[in-house]
């Protein structure tokens, strides 16, 4: 028991990446070969990114010990807000970073609200989720702004590169954040102070971390990932609806838990959440490929998350149990 | 008789109307182990959140070594030398030993503005000779906290604040929640301050426990000392009826 707990505690993603092995291959065999075709691996890689960032995100403000469901909200506002300003004659330049800072400015407020009042993030984000929704739609007054295909630097962001043209740019910007979060939380004072914050909040106080400050800032990196992706996936759309996103804060607290990361705080990896967006995101394509009804997709994800749940919680219950043993 | 390291003189705290000291006044030596007993609500989990630096006076005068000292956080008190050990909340038991070890003093390779790269070898080697140091034998410093005996997990709070050379050692209730054979061993570490030359505030509500340990027995009531004695010079009877 022990040892699979250790195991959990040190590898929490492990059980996803089995999983998503296991899927891959029913996939390949049940599709004759098409799932891992280079088109199908770069119709997933396409589309990846923009939910793995919100996923890394969500994951490392769980880690720190909070919820953020206003994510979804957040990945319409931030693009809506940039292309408001373009349309008004707003250079990329200055419109882009202005959306981000909207973006930020959005966690800021979660995490103050929260902290200040000492109120569930769960309730003060599903505040927001509606809150910032709204903003987007009265923003862009009923119809998405006009944004001129030359507007945006989009060879930056998502064309297609590589041999076979096998990825988009914005895959690399994810990749690139992946690497960033991941030793941001392993391998700095900052993310010792996000897993101690998260992980027993008294003891990390008594040691004299600024949980407050720690917390808030988890809140901003979180709202400002999910504007980036948001900003690129209307960059890979061409227009900047004001619908999109929605239901996206649900997939990826699910990608964080099916990652591993417990949702009491304090374990979790970069990488477990990755694998469990690209978990969503294999299932997604696998059962259209499969012919499968297209319906069965959020029980799959639904049940995989409710799996991961109770593994999770039955972990952590022994944890507890280890925590007052002598 | 030794300059007093730690000094209280007519300490008082309010909380909304309750006082909860009524004018202490106590003089720690340098060295010394000083068990403070008494029932709860008698002040003494406040004399110690005072001195900790988790609670603020409301009136009196505290000095350290002589000069006075009136800590907003626990982590000022820390950078002064004053480690408090509570009874099984600064472990972080979700991480590993050398993480716990340094939660908010990490050794850092380069920083900016205080965020920096983590020096992990030298959290690992260094919480190795920490423990040992405390005789503690741990396999590994990657070891996670939560799979360690309340015992062990005292003694590499201990190993921690041994490591920031603290000069005075606040155990609040080190010995609660852990079992007999691990209590012995608690009782061995704070023995083992006296010849790291660390003082140390010893509270506890078992008496037996402070006479095994301390030099000297302090009990409190209601929010005023009510004894104050050698260990020598007194006895568990004596200090219990007290009470």
């Amino acid at each position: 028991m022990k040892r699979w707990l250790k195991i959990y505690l040190e590898k929490p993603e492990l059980a996803g990446i089995v999983f998503l092995v296991l899927l891959t291959i029913v996939f390949q065999i049940q599709t004759d070969g098409i799932f891992l075709s280079p088109q199908n691996v770069q119709g997933i890689l396409g589309i990846l990114p923009e939910m793995a960032m919100v996923a890394i995100g969500v994951t490392l403000l769980m880690i720190c010990g909070e919820f953020d469901l206003s994510v979804g909200s957040v990945f319409a506002l931030t693009p809506m807000i940039m292309a408001v300003l373009i349309e008004s004659g707003t250079p990329f330049i200055l419109a882009f970073p202005a959306g981000l800072l909207a973006a930020a400015l959005v966690g800021f407020t979660n995490g103050a609200l929260t902290i200040r009042f000492n109120i569930p993030s769960f309730i003060t984000t599903l505040g927001m989720l509606f809150v910032a929704r709204s903003i987007t739609v009265v923003i862009s007054g009923g119809f998405p702004p006009f944004l001129p295909a030359d507007a945006l630097p989009k060879e930056l962001f998502t064309h297609y590169v590589g041999p076979g043209d096998m990825f988009r740019m914005s895959f690399f910007w994810f990749l690139a954040i992946a690497i960033l979060a991941s030793l941001l939380l392993s391998r700095t004072n900052f993310g010792n102070w996000v897993r101690a914050t998260g992980g027993f909040l008294p003891a990390a106080r008594s040691m004299g971390i600024p949980t407050a400050r720690v917390k808030i800032a988890c809140f901003m990196i979180c709202s400002v990932l999910a504007g980036f992706a948001g900003t690129i996936q209307v960059m890979r759309l061409g227009a900047p609806l004001p619908s999109i996103g929605e239901g996206l804060e649900l997939q990826a607290v699910a990608a964080a838990v099916i990652g591993g990361t417990a949702l009491t705080g304090g374990v979790g990896t970069i990488l477990g959440g990755i694998i469990g967006a690209t978990l969503i995101r294999v299932i997604d394509n696998g059962l259209v490929l499969s012919q499968v009804d297209a319906n069965w997709f959020k029980l799959a994800i639904g049940s995989l998350t409710i799996f991961a749940v109770v593994v999770n919680a039955w972990l952590r219950s022994k944890a507890k149990a280890m925590k007052v043993e002598t | 008789m030794p300059e007093p390291i730690i000094r209280f003189q007519d300490v008082h705290k309010w909380y909304s109307g309750v006082h909860a000291l009524k004018g202490v006044t106590l003089d720690i030596y340098p060295n010394e182990a000083l068990g403070l007993v008494g029932d709860n609500g008698a002040g003494k989990s406040t004399l110690i959140n005072i001195l900790s630096g988790t609670e603020s006076r409301s009136s009196g005068e505290i000095t350290l070594e002589g000069k006075p000292i009136n800590f907003a956080t626990p982590r000022q008190a820390m950078d002064r030398g004053i480690e408090t050990i509570y009874q099984y909340n600064s472990m972080v038991p979700s991480m590993s030993i050398a993480r716990n070890m340094f939660i908010g003093r990490e050794p850092l390779k380069m920083s900016i503005g205080g965020i920096g790269w983590l020096d992990q070898e030298r959290m690992r080697s260094e919480s190795v000779s920490a423990i040992a140091d405390v005789d503690l034998h741990l396999r590994s410093p990657d070891a996670i906290v939560g799979e360690l005996s309340g015992g062990q997990r005292q003694g590499v709070a201990i190993a921690r604040a041994m490591h920031f050379k603290s000069k005075v050692m606040i155990l609040d209730e080190p010995t609660n929640h852990i079992s007999v054979k691990e209590t012995q061993k608690v009782i061995g570490f704070v023995r083992s301050l006296k010849d790291q030359s660390i003082t140390s505030v010893f509270i506890s509500h078992n008496m037996h426990h402070v006479f095994d340990c301390c030099d000297r027995v302090v009990a409190m009531r209601l929010g005023e000392i009510v004894m104050d004695k050698r260990i020598e010079e007194t006895s568990i009877e004596e200090v219990s009826n007290i009470l």
